[in-house]
């Protein structure tokens, strides 16, 4: 491992500061800076301490609550109006890692968490977000676990947060603030990007740029969500699809819906056309399954991966029936 | 001698040759404690951790993790090092009442934090009640992942008292309850311990039989 400068700052601009050039990062819970750090993918030279901030209290009101950017995942997957008004984001945190990580693990540190793709976390394999330019040995590698929406043929890799998927699926705002002091609001579905031609540009901050908090909106709906996720074994696994899925019943009839994709795709996932093709129809699998179709509509395969598509339209209708006889 | 081959810091021993090797030659060094194995520099950070209620001030490595400050640096090798990127859970610690893989926490990042390793969960003599059932319920064989599963053990009961949900609660929004608590509950909250002699329906035997004793008391 490179060495690096440690610091331990006790003010959001002074940290912004700090980070405000290339080879400085954040920590927070580790889990995948100090993971990462160990491999030599990532090799920063000053390493900012964001925990001394203070950015740890979950605020809660009748429109919205507001989280701190270093709250735990177990601290918000526990928090009893989370539970409650958002089961999907709960069910989602609790789906991902071990209890253990998720204590380390912070709510800024899984939406800035990077992708287990094999060739980007091997530093002697060619890995566009890596290393910019110099191709994407998961094209015709092993790419099983790969993407199959918002791919490029720059880069397939999987955003692997099951968190990212429920929040996607939610009213959610990213704060932060910058180095000058200045502080902005980015709504979630605009805080990650597709890879394109710059896999390595994979979300909306600048450098030093820090997330203070979230702020996750109220939504009645809500209360009737779910998140479903198949993976390889039963426990403590990445996703190979998932379905974050949000049902608003007028009787057996649906007035809206929402649908999120998580282990498919590039970044956490928002199927808005398969969610507007539900509005009206009657809850039952053949409307699920339509929503299903459109929604993997336009998913590209490699070699490995083609199972997924039909996994995820499965997951897509198991998770809405599920949320459609839900007791709320 | 023991070089950690994280940091490249070279630890207690006598004085040895080492080989060092570099991409153009093939090259002998001496090496003495205190050194770089990787010729690196070296970037020390004032640390206060407080261990099994002592309170150590420390100057450490940047780079090293709080698994090897425990081991290396305090001699408290109860915990181990198993695969060393948070895969299996036998460097499991308690920091601040909360079990976290002491592999991937930096030392610098534990300042003013309180740590509890399994040297620091009996009293003297008396064994730690999750201690005691692993021996009565023959919870391990090499005992290699034994020290990370009592302690994750130990928060995993405390989080049930708690009332928190895990991913196979059947509703979230429920309060799950130690008296009804399934199997499968005890399994996915200790899915972040692995064992590779599979002494798993042991492991299950001794949490269930530490709620059921604390519910009869």
């Amino acid at each position: 491992m490179k060495a690096f400068t440690f610091e331990r700052l006790a003010r959001a601009t002074d940290a912004a500061n700090a980070a405000a050039r290339p080879g400085a990062m954040f920590l927070a819970g580790g889990t995948t800076l100090v993971d990462l750090m160990k491999i030599d993918v990532l090799t920063p030279d000053k390493v900012v301490d964001v925990r001394p901030l203070g950015l740890s209290s979950i605020d809660v009101s009748d429109d919205a609550i507001a989280v701190g950017a270093a709250v735990t995942n177990s601290q918000l997957a526990w928090h009893p109006v989370v539970r409650d008004r958002f089961p999907v984001l709960s069910e989602a945190i609790l789906s991902g890692a071990t209890t253990q990580i998720r204590n380390m693990a912070t709510v800024a540190g899984n939406i800035l968490q990077r992708t287990r793709c094999p060739y980007f976390r091997d530093v002697h394999a060619s890995c566009n977000r890596r290393q910019p330019g110099t191709g994407c040995d998961a094209l015709d590698g092993f790419n099983r676990g790969h993407a199959v929406l918002g791919v490029s043929e720059h880069c397939i890799a999987t955003h692997p947060s099951d968190m990212c998927v429920a929040l996607a699926v939610l009213d959610a705002f990213v704060h932060t603030v910058r180095a000058d002091g200045t502080t902005r609001s980015i709504p979630f579905g605009e805080f990650h990007r597709t890879p394109g031609d710059t896999p390595h540009i994979e979300v909306a901050l600048e450098y030093g740029e820090l997330i203070t908090h979230i702020v996750i909106s109220n939504l009645p709906a809500a209360r009737r969500s779910h998140y479903l996720k198949v993976r390889d074994r039963a426990s403590y696994e990445f996703s190979l699809a998932s379905a974050a899925v949000v049902l608003d019943l007028d009787g057996h009839t649906i007035r809206s819906a929402r649908l999120g994709l998580g282990g498919i795709a590039t970044k956490p996932w928002r199927a808005t056309d398969a969610e507007r093709s539900l509005t009206g129809r009657r809850a039952n699998d053949d409307t699920f399954r339509d929503a299903a179709e459109i929604a993997l509509a336009g998913a590209v395969a490699r070699e490995h991966n083609h199972f997924k598509i039909e996994l995820a339209k499965r997951a897509i209708v198991h998770a809405f029936v599920t949320a459609s006889e839900a007791k709320v | 001698m023991i070089v950690n081959f994280t940091t490249g810091l070279v630890h207690a021993g006598s004085n040895r040759l080492l080989t060092h090797h570099t991409p153009s030659l093939f090259c002998f060094a001496v090496f003495e404690e205190g050194d770089n194995f990787f010729r690196d520099e070296v970037i020390d950070v004032k640390t206060n951790i407080r261990v099994n209620s002592t309170t150590h001030e420390l100057s450490l490595d940047s780079r090293l993790t709080l698994l090897d400050a425990l081991r290396d640096v305090l001699g408290l090798t109860g915990t181990k090092k198993g695969c060393d990127q948070g895969a299996c859970g036998a460097c499991t610690v308690i920091i601040e009442g909360q079990r976290v893989l002491s592999c991937l926490t930096l030392a610098a990042a534990c300042e003013g934090q309180h740590v509890v390793t399994i040297e620091g969960l009996a009293k003297g003599e008396e064994l730690h009640p999750m201690q005691a059932a692993f021996l009565q319920c023959d919870g391990f064989q090499c005992g290699y992942c034994t020290p990370g599963q009592i302690l994750s053990a130990v928060c995993a009961v405390q989080e049930v008292h708690a009332g928190v949900p895990s991913h196979v609660t059947r509703d979230v929004r429920q309060t799950v309850n130690s008296a009804t608590l399934t199997d499968e509950e005890i399994r996915e909250r200790m899915s972040g311990n692995l064992c590779r002699c599979a002494a798993y329906p042991n492991i299950v035997a001794a949490v269930r039989q530490v709620l059921a004793n604390e519910l009869r008391s």
